[in-house]
């Protein structure tokens, strides 16, 4: 099995640098992390684009899909929203985009606040090729393969490890 | 009361929570998951408490064979919050006026899918006599069972001690009153000593106290300056007239004389202690205006969080009704890789995993 130790940093710069140059930027977008590796992408995106609003973060055990078959998780807390969603321009981050069942998760339960504007989706890594629903990330840091498993540790320091399927099951 | 004891009569294979009937029995992590999860329902800056979906496709009866207005309104709200279908059945109007029997009603109620009952009754033991005759996959919660139990005003109230305190362990409790015939205090005094309080004490008139203090590990005091005396916590109950078949005080001016709680005596206690009081409060017979509406007072808040708490207990249940369900696809699954001729292996296997 290898391990791939990912420069993080530069997938964060190279994220400014996209929603810098998108049109909501100058909107004044709000920013929500989803718990709990999008919380901490998040909060290094909030401090470097220096955005004026406070950051959001919300945890989707609520909202999950599979209640009913593994029902709560133990480690769950309040989402915290500080702002009115309606009308405003939403930066969504997660780590990993894989299934979409967590950004399914995570729109419904934006809905149920309110009406945003827009909602721009950041990933800090994209697994291809294994969506179950239909979501694609606006912001990506880097595209995986979908046989790629990811290991996210944080906050601090915030370390993204690769490790490669198939080699692990060779 | 005796043969409601036991941890067998709540709690599935798996040792988890199936119907919630009384505290007696509970382990502290029992306790110390409601009190996390509810937690989780509550916005740690706004206490605002959202509507979640996770109990999408439940119906919830509530059935109250007697009278209540905050507990049965604090469960209908966190039925409610968690997106389950809720009736409300006020019983002394429905079919047990027509003579059905008790048994014959949970039935009928049953077979129109109800996947939880809570009940309140006059009746010591009665949520557990439901709990007995449901079907396996319908759970019951104890809303109040005459003198016996009432579990969720229990861990509501553990929860604002904790909110305030930090923490349950180590803090002096005084519970004045109506101990006697109060179900609540004696699961408030089951609740605090699994949560390891140091000490819990009692206070109110002879006539008013439990026979066996030293089994309920409490300590009794006749004197109310005497008992609340360098307490964190102090917890007035309501004189129950209603179950009081006897005259115990001599007038309600004359209990308040000698147990109220007034502000002059609230000095005793210690200077950060809270005043709690499970509702509904009788001005000027157990306490009074100034301490109920001062900066003390949790009253309203025990109100608040009352929602929150019952919003965890039905979903913890439901949880660990979803977990059992895995753990016996997954057993099952087990038993058939034994023997991988069987053609239901790979069914049993797939299931488990889905």
């Amino acid at each position: 099995m290898t391990e791939l130790d990912i420069d993080v940093s530069s997938l964060l710069e190279n994220i400014c640098e996209q929603l810098q140059s998108r049109a909501i930027f100058s909107q004044s977008p709000k920013m929500i992390g989803i718990r709990t590796g999008g919380e901490w992408v998040a909060q290094k995106l909030h401090e470097k684009l220096a955005l004026a609003d406070s950051l959001g973060v919300i945890d989707i055990s609520f909202y999950r899909d599979d209640f009913s078959k593994i029902g709560l998780n133990p480690t769950t807390q309040a989402s915290d929203i500080p702002w009115e969603i309606d009308n405003q321009h939403i930066i969504l981050v997660d780590d990993v985009l894989y299934t979409g069942r967590t950004t399914r998760a995570a729109l419904n339960e934006i809905f149920d606040y309110g009406r945003p504007a827009s909602v721009t989706l950041v990933a800090l890594l994209d697994r291809k090729g294994c969506r179950e629903l239909p979501f694609q990330a606006d912001v990506i840091g880097m595209s995986l393969e979908c046989s790629q498993t990811i290991k996210v540790t944080g906050p601090e320091p915030l370390v993204v490890t690769i490790l490669d399927k198939q080699e692990e099951i060779a | 009361m005796s043969n409601l004891t036991g941890p067998n009569i709540q709690l599935n294979e798996l040792g988890q929570l199936h119907h919630f009937l009384t505290i007696e029995g509970l382990k502290q992590h029992h306790l110390v998951e409601i009190l996390d999860t509810a937690e989780s329902f509550i916005n740690p800056k706004t206490r605002e408490i959202k509507q979640v979906p996770i109990l999408r496709g439940k119906t919830i009866m509530n059935l109250f064979f007697e009278p209540s207005t905050r507990t049965r309104t604090t469960f209908e709200i966190a039925e409610k919050r968690l997106s389950a279908q809720v009736e409300s059945l006020d019983i002394q109007t429905s079919a047990a006026k027509k003579g059905e029997s008790l048994l014959d009603t949970l039935w009928n109620l049953q077979a129109m899918q109800t996947d939880m009952f809570v009940i309140r009754h006059a009746q010591s033991g009665a949520a557990q006599f439901f709990s007995q005759h449901v079907a396996p996959h319908v759970h019951v919660l104890n809303a109040g069972d005459g003198q016996h139990a009432h579990p969720t005003q229990a861990m509501l109230d553990m929860f604002t001690i904790r909110k305030h305190k930090g923490s349950i362990y180590d803090l002096k409790v005084a519970i004045v009153g109506d101990v006697l015939h109060s179900r609540v205090v004696r699961s408030q005094i089951q609740a605090l000593s699994i949560l390891e309080a140091r000490e819990i004490r009692v206070v109110g008139p002879k006539t008013l106290m439990p026979e066996s203090p030293d089994a309920m590990g409490i300590h009794i005091y006749h004197d109310m300056e005497e008992g609340i005396k360098d307490v964190d916590v102090i917890i007035m109950v309501r004189l129950q007239n209603e179950r009081m078949t006897s005259a115990l005080i001599p007038s309600e001016k004359e209990f308040f004389k000698l147990y109220g709680l007034t502000k002059e005596r609230l000095a005793l206690a210690k200077p950060d202690a809270i005043v709690m009081h499970p509702g509904p409060i009788n001005r000027g017979v157990e306490i009074s205006s100034a301490v109920a509406d001062g900066p003390q007072s949790v009253i309203l808040e025990q109100v608040t969080y009352g929602i929150a708490v019952r919003m965890a207990v039905m979903s913890i249940i439901m949880s660990n009704a979803a977990q059992l369900k895995q753990h016996h696809a997954e057993q099952e699954a087990a038993q058939a890789s034994l023997n991988l001729d069987d053609p239901l292996t790979l069914d049993a296997i797939v299931e488990a995993n889905s």
